[in-house]
């Protein structure tokens, strides 16, 4: 048990201490730091998927006025460590996906540059490519594990012998398709190249994780940690697309060593970004279930085929969240990666969970109605009471609570069978999904406790990326020294503040916040109730005692009434209901924030998403926002999230599992088992568009 | 090819160099520093760089400045009076309306716009009788505010945030 | 982006005189599509002649009963206008499913008509494109076709034309005028845009330095009763998949005369001339629909992609002239 906090202000729903000047737009994200004489980068992308470049022209480009410099891999800087080949920029003639960074154009203004890159001539050596994920690929292995660190595979019991002698079963395969995180602030960097300097580097980047930006380019550029500043206060979004710097990070320090000291600035283009920012790689999931004819699971078999790239491996944890959603006595998971001449899959919201819990909760769907069970129901009889694979108890299991929760609120009861209820031109049905992601933690921050002015600064060098951590983070340090919000400062964004964990899997506040009370603690101890001006101190974050013997998971029910046209097929959602138990709510403004957000992309995943990538040229062809759709505010009408009053000791001093990523998960199959009630079509392949429908609808003449 | 020009920003007049080819939203964040308005897709399909000019809401990604010499523009900087928050604002941090903020402003200019459109009883694509003045339902403000696209999924405060502003 | 010069118009005779006296020069308008491709690549005009400030922004009763739209009206202002939302309900309607607030604040009525293809490839100069470079190939048949066309395709296009306008002014039958450097001339709006047949590059019949200079909407008391519906992939701030424009007069229950167009089936908006006609003197009614709109798809043909199109637009086609016809309840 960690040693909980008593509180004051966490749990209050503080406004967002950064929303004034959020709402004026005059919170600086990195492209609006404030340089002098800046220079513009535009990159020049490789139009082949794979091969060699031959040739570079570059003498259009150089001779336009304006034009600082012409960056390719025949006169880039050396970067000293080029095993990382995704951040290996310019270094060599090799082409390994379309759309790779082969050059890159310095100018005086943004116009220029982008006219002189279309300038460049690229010619290339073209070999034959592969980019197109399917089950009967040659390019398929098996990854030594799967992200972070989780075996590849699983068995346990005898699955095939199960299946073959169950009473029911459901076997099928359920597709979800490549998806980009596009967050509205594209990925922008400013850097500047001071080799006698404070810092050789300083990077004004768009990021989750300033110090792990700085860890991972350091090498890169063959500098010392201490050499490289990363700033970043406010983030436009990232969603696991800023977890890790990618390519576009180097290429901006490669030309700030091009620039004479002048900063050179970087903001990919919407375009660009669908080759050079990561994305969520698209998988094929067969899922085979088996049950006794009172629902109780028997057999679980989750087998995913998924991709990666060429130059790194990417393994995503598609079947993870299988290993411990319910209980069966025989279950199998695995996954299969096919090496394809595409740029490197990467993190997004819920990476693992998002996908892999679209398969298996819609063929829970299917097995309900085998067996002629509420969904809900079936659920409730596999509810296992310890962690199906490892046998830890949980530091609370509560899926039940919000099923049942989730039921009452949203009117389940008036469930109708499959195509049954008609409202004017519209089918309407009702589904459920689960949901789950890991409570965690990463260790190794730091945060310093500075009594100055007769306030606190506390300063760590944490993320905001629209999560609200300039809020919580400061509600927490509050209650940590016991002071009001208004005596924190709190200083984030910067590595010139203490080390802090990248914002990813939900476990920032997790982190910063267990550290924070850490510090204030030490603070007090050290310090008392009536420090001095400039009294600090500096802690770390403390081991979890209960880490490694409980199973610290969040869970959460999702509801959803769809719509679809009886003549067109058009689909809509019409009402989403998340309840959700994730441990004690840091804030309740931010934190529904969160899982409506979170909501709103499963369903946008649900309706909208699908990134096309032609196999003939290898990139994504709908490449920018009218082509790629995310849903508009026309596409959320009633959504609601809720949670359960609750806190979890076992997880971290303030009771929270983090909430970033829970509202995502399962809202797609909740929407897939909606439509299916609407229509009596099911439909297993993401996205759930007009024409799934459209063929089986009237009118039907004769 | 570079001309200069003359634009009211937030009630100052502002002159600039531009070069045919910048765009309004690019003179405004590049050239005069005025970085209210966002880029999110340089394309007018995502409504980060809404402002208002000459008091309608428009991406001002699609303009090129030259064209707009002596107009009148309004970011949600402007918005702000020295009184402090345009009630849409405040609207917006109350219902917490944003998360990471970067669609915020072109959300908050585009609210505002709106909102004169319905005044002079212009109907949307969800308006059923056309021929009267349209009532500002949730729908209503859905759909007119479908040009502002939040990838952090704030629409339903977003929501919450302009039928406060609008009823007071 | 290239380089341009750009110059204010002083009158529609200069601009058109500019333009067409310079092979390298465009009008630039609204810029809400122009500007996009100066962007991408697609457009590389050296001289933009601004025409967006002539006064021709009026929306105007005509002497027999129409109305005359000058080219500069905004598509927000068109749809709000009073003389539009009475009689012609189906145009406001099809304006307000395009684009968002503020692109329809901005786009001009002679530009939307203009505005050119949304496929992937046209958009896209690292892929061939028939209709970006003549002779290149086209991706789209073989490629991303979810969206084409799949009525007066060729083997050398199969894009669609984009907008929403458009379709419902193809249903009103309404005229171009068009200003050249020999004078004026009006064109039928179903004659404006092509076929992409084997010359895919160009869009329309208007030659190079013509300029829309307004639209003629004929009276048509029947288009009271008319109505849009555009099906797209989310509920706003989308291309069609398949949108249907139309208007019904009704005798009893006995058809006396019908408009019919499509959007997001073909390289142009798509009158759909035999429906119209077998509906005529039809009796109003589910079977008569569906016959009618089957009989329009006869012709239709599909891509790997785009196949759910022709129920898509058949079923849409069905739903409309039922709401029109005022009939409710399930088909049966």
């Amino acid at each position: 048990m960690t040693d909980q906090l008593s509180l004051a202000s966490i749990g209050e729903p503080l406004a967002r201490l950064d929303g004034a000047a959020k709402v004026q737009g005059l919170a600086p994200y990195a492209f609006e730091q404030p340089v002098d004489d800046p220079v513009y980068l535009h990159p020049v992308q490789a139009t082949v998927a794979k091969g060699r470049v031959t040739s570079i022209d570059t003498e259009r480009a150089q001779a336009l006025e304006g034009v600082v410099a012409v960056l390719t891999h025949e006169n880039a800087p050396r970067l000293a460590d080029t095993s990382d080949r995704e951040l290996a920029v310019l270094q060599s003639d090799e082409v390994a996906f379309r759309g790779q960074l082969v050059g890159a154009v310095l100018a005086e203004t943004s116009e220029i540059a982008r006219h002189a890159a279309s300038l460049v001539r690229v010619t290339y050596d073209e070999q034959p490519h592969d980019v197109l994920l399917s089950s009967d690929s040659d390019r398929f292995y098996t990854p030594d594990k799967v992200n972070p660190s989780f075996p590849t595979d699983t068995d346990d019991g005898d699955v095939e012998a199960a299946l073959a002698s169950a009473q029911v079963r459901v076997d099928a395969t359920y597709t979800t398709p490549t998806e980009h995180n596009n967050p509205m602030e594209p990925h922008t960097s400013i850097a500047i190249w001071d080799p006698h300097g404070e810092h050789t580097l300083t990077l004004y980047d768009s990021t989750q994780g300033v110090h792990s930006v700085r860890k991972a380019l350091a090498p890169v550029l063959g500098l010392d940690k201490s050499d490289v500043r990363v700033v970043s206060p406010y983030v436009g979004g990232g969603f696991g697309s800023k977890g890790t710097p990618h390519a576009h990070n180097v290429l901006v320090a490669l030309a700030a060593q091009r620039s004479e000291g002048r900063p050179a600035k970087l903001a990919l283009t919407r375009q660009q970004m669908f080759a050079l920012a990561g994305y969520r790689t698209p998988t094929i999931q067969h899922v085979r279930l088996g049950a006794d004819d009172q629902g109780r699971l028997t057999a679980i078999a989750h087998d995913v085929d998924e991709q990666t790239a060429t130059i790194k491996e990417f393994a995503e944890q598609t079947a993870v969240a299988t290993r411990m959603m319910y209980a069966a006595p025989n279950r199998r998971t695995s996954h299969r990666l096919a090496a394809l001449d595409v740029p490197v899959p990467s993190w997004m919201r819920a990476p693992g969970e998002t996908p892999g819990m679209f398969g298996p909760e819609v063929a829970m769907d299917e097995l309900a109605e085998a067996c002629g069970l509420d969904p809900i129901e079936l659920r409730v009889r596999n509810d296992p009471d310890r962690h199906p694979g490892d046998g830890k108890p949980w530091s609370s299991r509560r899926l039940v609570d919000c099923l049942r929760e989730g039921a009452t609120r949203f009117g389940w009861v008036d469930r109708r069978p499959p195509g049954k209820r008609r409202e004017g031109e519209w089918l309407v049905g009702v589904g459920v999904a689960s949901s789950t992601y890991p409570g965690m933690a990463i260790p190794g921050s730091e945060a310093l406790v500075r009594f100055e002015g007769g306030r606190y600064t506390v300063a760590i060098g944490a993320a905001d990326i629209g999560t609200g951590t300039w809020t919580t983070l400061t509600q927490i340090a509050a209650d940590a020294l016991g002071c009001p919000t208004e005596a924190v400062n709190l200083q984030i964004g910067d590595t010139n503040l203490p080390t802090a964990s990248v914002e990813g899997g939900s476990s920032g506040m997790s982190s910063w916040g267990s550290t924070v009370v850490a510090a204030a603690r030490a603070f007090r101890e050290e310090h008392g109730t009536d420090p001095a001006e400039g009294d600090q101190t500096q802690a770390g974050m403390p081991k979890n005692p209960d880490a490694d013997t409980f199973a610290i998971h969040s869970f959460g029910a999702q509801f959803a009434e769809v719509r679809v046209h009886a003549y067109t097929g058009e689909i809509r959602a019409s009402r989403m209901l998340g309840v959700f138990s994730a441990g004690r709510i840091i804030n309740p403004s931010t934190a529904r924030s969160q899982f409506i957000g979170g909501m709103t992309m499963g369903l946008s995943m649900a309706l909208h998403e699908q990134s096309v990538r032609d196999p003939r040229f290898g990139h994504i062809v709908n490449h920018d926002f009218a082509e790629y759709h995310i849903a508009t505010n026309a596409d959320v009408m009633d959504m609601e999230a809720t949670w359960l009053d609750e806190s979890d000791p076992h997880a971290n001093p303030m009771g929270s599992r983090g909430i970033g990523e829970i509202g995502i998960v399962g809202a797609a199959a909740a929407v897939a088992n909606a439509a299916y009630n609407a229509t009596g079509v099911r439909v297993r392949d993401l996205p759930i568009t007009a024409d799934r429908f459209v063929a089986a609808l009237p009118p039907t003449p004769g | 090819m570079d001309a200069d020009i003359t634009l009211r920003v937030d009630g100052s007049a502002r002159s600039c160099t531009v070069d045919t080819r910048t765009t309004l939203l690019d003179a405004l964040r590049e050239r005069l520093g005025v970085q209210s308005p966002k880029k999110g897709c340089d394309h007018g399909q995502c409504g980060a760089c809404t402002v208002l000019l000459d008091g309608r809401r428009i991406v001002s990604c699609l303009v090129l400045a030259v064209a707009q010499d002596g107009a009148e523009v309004t970011t949600a900087q402007g918005l702000a009076g020295p009184e402090g928050l345009h009630p849409m604002q405040s609207a917006f941090v109350d219902h917490d309306g944003f998360q990471c903020g970067y669609c915020t402003p072109g959300q908050i200019c585009s609210a505002v716009g709106m909102l004169d459109e319905v005044k002079a009883g212009h109907p949307s694509h969800v308006t059923e009788d056309l021929t009267g003045d349209p009532e500002l339902t949730d729908e209503e403000i859905r759909e007119r505010m479908s040009g502002n696209l939040c990838r952090c999924g704030a629409y339903v405060n977003i929501v919450a945030a302009i039928r406060e502003a609008a009823s007071s | 982006m290239m380089p341009f010069e750009y110059e204010q118009a002083q009158d529609p005779a200069g601009a058109v005189a500019t333009v067409t006296g310079r092979p390298g020069a465009a009008f630039l308008a609204g810029g809400t599509n122009l500007v996009d491709h100066l962007k991408l690549g697609i457009a590389g005009p050296d001289l933009l002649v601004d025409v967006s400030r002539l006064p021709l922004d009026a929306v105007e009763p005509t002497p027999d009963g129409g109305v005359r739209i000058g080219t500069n009206v905004r598509n927000s202002d068109l749809a709000a206008h009073p003389l539009v939302r009475e009689q012609y309900p189906v145009l406001t309607q099809a304006l307000l499913a395009g684009a968002s607030g503020q692109l329809r604040n901005a786009a001009t009525t002679g530009g939307n008509l203009l505005q050119r293809t949304r496929c992937v490839y046209f958009q896209d100069v690292t892929t061939p494109c028939n209709k970006r470079e003549p002779g290149a190939g086209c991706s789209a048949i073989d490629g991303y076709n979810r969206y084409h066309a799949v009525l007066g395709a060729s083997e050398h296009c199969v894009a669609v034309h984009p907008s929403d306008m458009a379709v419902a002014m193809t249903a009103l039958g309404a005229d171009v005028v068009v200003l050249g450097a020999a004078g004026e001339r009006t064109v039928p709006l179903i004659d404006l845009h092509r076929l992409p047949g084997d010359s895919p590059g160009r869009d329309t019949i208007l030659e190079h330095g013509e300029l829309i200079t307004a639209v003629q909407l004929p009276p048509l008391p029947m288009a009271r009763r008319s109505t849009y519906h555009k099906v797209r992939d989310r509920a706003s701030y989308a291309f069609a998949l398949v949108s249907v424009a139309a208007a019904l007069d009704l005798d009893g229950d006995t058809v006396r005369d019908v408009r019919i167009a499509l959007g997001g089936v073909a390289h142009k908006p798509w009158r759909a001339s035999r429906a119209e006609e077998m509906l005529r003197g039809a009796t109003a009614g589910e079977e008569a629909f569906v016959a009618a709109a089957e009989a329009e798809l006869e012709a239709a043909r599909t891509l790997s992609e785009n196949g759910f199109k022709v129920p898509m637009a058949r079923n849409t086609m069905v739903a409309v002239l039922r709401r029109l016809a005022g009939i409710t309840g399930d088909a049966s």
